[in-house]
C-alpha cells in the first residue's frame, strides 16, 4: 500500500525530469515541448476531473449547503437561502452533538485499539509455521466478508438480553447470563465497539502479517545471538521494523471508524436514549428523518474536517518516509 | 404511460398491486406501470425526483411523511382534481389531509391492537385485558419461566413512538404538550410492566418485527404490534392467536390508537392533464372493490365506509382492528411537518426513562428540545 502511494507522490516530479531531457535535443524546441506540455496536460485530465466532479464538486456543495436554509422544498423551487451561520449555531447548541461527538471519540479510540492489538496479536501469532496455519487464517478473514448491515443483525440477535446466545452461553458456564448488551445506556456503546472490533480485526491481521513478512528474518537471529528474549526482540526489532505500516492500518481504520453509520443503525438505531449516537448517525438523522439538510451538511463537514486533519497527518508521515 | 411509485418491494405486495393496476388500465384506458422503492427511500427519491424533474404520477407516501412534502408544495390537493371524500369516515380524511387540505387517499389504513395467545391464556383461566390494571395484572400471571406477559417495541425509531401512541393518547396526553402528566402516566405504565418483570428489557432494543418474533416463538403471551403481522402470524400452524382493542387506563375510556399505513398522492408536476388522469387512477386504486380486495390481502382495514362494512363480514375476527380504527388518530394531524423532530424527542425521553431515569424528567428535556427547536 505504501509502495503505490509513493509512486503517486512522485507523479508531479516526473513531467519535469522528462522536459529536462527533452531541452538535451534541440530539435525544434518549441513546438516539441508545447506537444509534450499538451500530452501531459491530456494524461492528467482524465483524473482532474474525476477528482472535481466527484470529489471536489460534493464536497464544495456540502459546505455551501451548511450555511443554507436546505429544506425539503428546495426540491421544488431549487431555493435555498443563505442564513449565515444559523445551521451550525443549531447544531453547536443541540446537547446532541456534545454527546455525539464524545461517543464517536470513544467509538474511534476503542474500536482501533482492541482491532490492533488482537490483529497483532493474531498476525504474530501466524507468523509462526503449524499445521492448518493457513487454513485458519483464511476463516479469521470472514467478519470481514460480511456486509455490515448483516453483522448488525445477526449481533443484534446474539446480544438479546433473554434469547440472545451471548448471555445463554454466558449462563451455563456460570457466568452472569442476564448482561443487558444492547439495552442499558451504559452498555450499549460498549457492546457497539465489541462488534466493531470483531469486525476490524482481520484487516489488521492482513496488512500487519504483510508487515511482519517484510522484517528481514536476519534481525531476528541477530537479536537471538546478542541474546535478547523474545519480547526484547518483538520491541527493538520488529515493532520499529513495523511502524510505516502501523501507521497505514491505524490511519485507514481511523478514517472508516469515524463515519461509522451502518453498523450502529443496524444494532441500536443510535438508542437507547441517544446512548450510541455517533456523529455519521446524526448527519442521518438531520438529513433524513428530520430532512434538516443545512443541519445534516454542518455535522458532516465536521467529520470531513476531523477526517482531513488525519489524512494530512498521513500524508506527512508518508513523505518522512520516503526520504 | 402513466407511472405509479410506491414502497411495495414484497413479492406479494408487490403482485398485489400489479393486479389492481392491471385492472384500472383497463377500465381507463390508459398504460400504467408500478415502481417499488424500499419504505425509507420514498421520501428522498421523490425529492431528488422533484429537482431534475421526473416526478411519478401517483406517488404513495407513508402518511406520517405526505405532509413534509406537502409542506414543499410537491402535491396537488386531490378535490382539486375532482376526487371526494364521500363515505370515508373523518379520521381517514385527516390521515390524508395537512394544514385541512387532502392530499392522500388511503385504500387502506391499518392501526395497532392487543394480539393475544388464546392457548395461554385459556389455560392460565385469565380474560382478555380491557384496563391497564387488568393488562398488567394478567400481565404479570402469564410471565413465567423464559415468557414474558407482554411484548411491545420501544425502540430507538419509528416503530417505538408509533407502539406509544395508544398510551399516550387513551391516557389524554398529546403530542403538542410532551410534559403533561398524562404523558408522563403513559410512560409510567410502561414503565411499570417492565419493573414487574412483565416486559422484556430488551424491549428498548426491538422493532415491531421483533415482537412479532418473539410472540410467535411463545417467548411473550400478548403483543402490541399491528395487521401486517397476521400473514407471517397465520405461517405458524398451532399458533392460536386473537386479537382485541388495546386496554384502556380506564374502565368505558376510549381506545385511541394510531393510523398507519400510505396514501396515494399527486405530485405537483405542472401538467394538469396529466395530473387529472393521475387523480382517476387514485380513484380507481381507491375504488369500493378494489380496497375490499386489497384489505382483505394485507389484512388491513378499508379506508372507506361502505367497504368497510363488507370486509368485517368477511373477516369477523379482525373486527377488533376496525373498532381500534374508527377511534384512530393520525399522528401528523396536530403537528404536520413538525412531527419528525417531536418523534425523534419522544423516542429518547421513553428510552431514558424506561432505562432508569424519572419519566418527568425525561419528558421535560424532551419537550424543551422540540421549543428550542432542536
Amino acid at each position: 500500500m505504501s509502495s503505490t502511494t509513493a509512486s503517486a507522490a512522485a507523479l508531479p516530479a516526473d513531467p519535469k525530469a522528462s522536459t529536462a531531457g527533452a531541452a538535451k535535443k534541440p530539435v525544434n524546441p518549441r513546438s516539441a515541448k508545447r506537444r509534450r506540455s499538451l500530452a501531459q496536460w491530456g494524461f492528467i485530465a482524465p483524473a482532474v476531473i474525476f477528482m472535481a466532479l466527484f470529489f471536489g464538486y460534493p464536497l464544495v456543495r456540502n459546505i455551501v449547503m451548511s450555511f443554507q436554509d436546505y429544506s425539503p422544498s428546495t426540491f421544488f423551487t431549487g431555493k435555498a437561502p443563505f442564513n449565515g451561520l444559523d445551521n451550525w449555531t443549531n447544531v453547536f447548541e443541540d446537547g446532541l452533538f456534545g454527546k455525539a461527538l464524545w461517543q464517536t471519540i470513544l467509538f474511534t479510540v476503542g474500536s482501533l485499539v482492541g482491532q490492533f492489538c488482537i490483529g497483532l496479536a493474531l498476525a504474530v501469532f501466524f507468523t509462526r509455521r503449524f499445521p492448518l496455519n493457513g487454513i485458519l487464517r483464511s476463516l479469521i478473514l470472514l467478519p470481514w466478508l460480511v456486509p455490515m448491515v448483516v453483522s448488525g443483525i445477526v449481533w443484534r440477535r446474539i446480544f438479546d438480553q433473554d434469547t440472545g446466545v451471548l448471555n445463554s452461553f454466558l449462563g451455563t458456564v456460570g457466568l452472569p447470563g442476564d448482561t443487558p448488551w444492547l439495552t442499558s445506556t451504559s452498555m450499549a456503546l460498549i457492546s457497539v465497539i465489541l462488534v466493531n472490533i470483531w469486525i476490524g480485526i482481520p484487516f489488521n491481521m492482513v496488512i500487519l502479517y504483510g508487515g511482519l513478512q517484510e522484517v528481514p528474518k536476519e534481525l531476528h537471529e541477530a537479536a537471538s545471538l546478542d541474546g535478547a528474549s523474545a519480547w526484547r526482540t518483538f520491541r527493538s526489532v520488529t515493532l520499529p521494523m513495523l511502524k510505516p505500516v502501523i501507521t497505514v492500518v491505524l490511519v485507514l481504520g481511523f478514517m472508516s471508524t469515524v463515519k461509522i453509520l451502518d453498523l450502529v443503525l443496524a444494532l441500536t438505531d443510535g438508542g437507547p436514549a441517544d446512548s450510541t449516537q455517533t456523529l455519521g448517525t446524526l448527519t442521518y438523522q438531520n438529513s433524513f428523518v428530520q430532512m434538516d439538510f443545512g443541519a445534516g451538511a454542518v455535522v458532516g463537514n465536521i467529520l470531513i474536517l476531523i477526517s482531513a486533519v488525519f489524512a494530512v497527518f498521513y500524508l506527512r508521515v508518508n513523505r518522512n518516509e520516503g526520504k | 404511460m402513466y407511472t405509479v411509485m410506491n414502497s411495495s418491494t414484497d413479492e406479494s405486495y408487490h403482485r398485489w398491486d400489479a393486479q389492481t393496476l392491471a385492472r384500472c388500465s383497463k377500465q381507463l384506458g390508459v398504460k400504467i406501470e408500478q415502481q417499488s422503492v424500499p419504505a425509507a427511500q420514498v421520501m428522498t427519491k421523490a425529492l431528488r425526483m422533484a429537482s431534475s424533474k421526473s416526478l411519478p404520477d401517483v406517488l404513495q407516501l407513508d402518511a406520517s411523511e405526505m405532509p413534509t412534502f406537502a409542506e414543499a408544495g410537491g402535491l396537488i390537493p386531490l378535490k382539486d382534481l375532482g376526487l371526494t371524500t364521500e363515505d370515508i369516515p373523518e379520521g381517514i380524511v385527516n390521515f390524508g389531509s395537512y394544514d385541512g387540505k387532502y392530499y392522500g387517499a388511503a385504500r387502506t389504513v391499518n392501526t395497532l391492537a392487543l394480539f393475544y395467545n388464546k392457548d395461554t391464556l385459556d389455560k392460565a383461566g385469565l380474560e382478555v385485558p380491557t384496563t391497564w390494571a387488568e393488562m398488567q395484572a394478567t400481565a404479570k400471571k402469564l410471565t413465567q419461566g423464559k415468557r414474558y406477559g407482554l411484548a411491545l417495541s420501544a425502540g430507538g425509531a419509528e416503530d417505538g413512538v408509533f407502539q406509544f401512541t395508544p398510551f399516550m393518547w387513551s391516557n389524554g396526553g398529546d403530542e403538542t404538550k410532551l410534559d403533561s402528566p398524562q404523558v408522563a402516566g403513559a410512560l409510567d405504565y410502561w414503565k411499570g410492566l417492565l419493573k414487574d418483570g412483565s416486559l422484556s428489557k430488551s424491549t428498548v432494543n426491538w422493532t415491531q418485527a421483533d415482537v412479532n418474533d418473539q410472540f410467535m416463538a411463545g417467548n411473550a403471551a400478548m403483543m402490541i404490534n399491528g395487521p401486517w403481522q397476521v400473514e407471517t402470524l397465520n405461517s405458524k400452524k398451532g399458533l392460536n392467536w386473537g386479537i382485541a382493542q388495546i386496554p384502556v387506563p380506564g374502565a368505558g375510556d376510549d381506545s385511541v390508537g394510531p393510523l398507519g399505513g400510505g396514501v396515494l398522492t399527486v405530485p405537483n408536476t405542472g401538467d394538469s392533464e396529466r395530473e387529472k388522469m393521475s387523480a382517476k387512477i387514485i380513484g380507481c386504486m381507491s375504488g369500493e372493490q378494489e380496497e375490499i380486495t386489497y384489505a382483505l390481502n394485507s389484512w388491513m382495514v378499508p379506508a372507506n365506509a361502505k367497504a368497510a362494512a363488507v370486509w368485517r363480514t368477511k373477516v369477523p375476527e379482525l373486527s377488533a382492528l376496525a373498532d381500534q380504527v374508527a377511534t384512530a388518530r393520525s399522528r401528523t394531524a396536530k403537528l404536520g411537518a413538525q412531527w419528525s423532530s417531536v418523534s425523534l424527542a419522544l423516542q429518547s425521553a421513553f428510552q431514558s426513562a424506561l432505562t432508569g431515569e424519572s419519566s418527568e424528567a425525561a419528558l421535560k428535556r424532551a419537550q424543551q428540545q422540540v421549543t428550542s427547536g432542536n
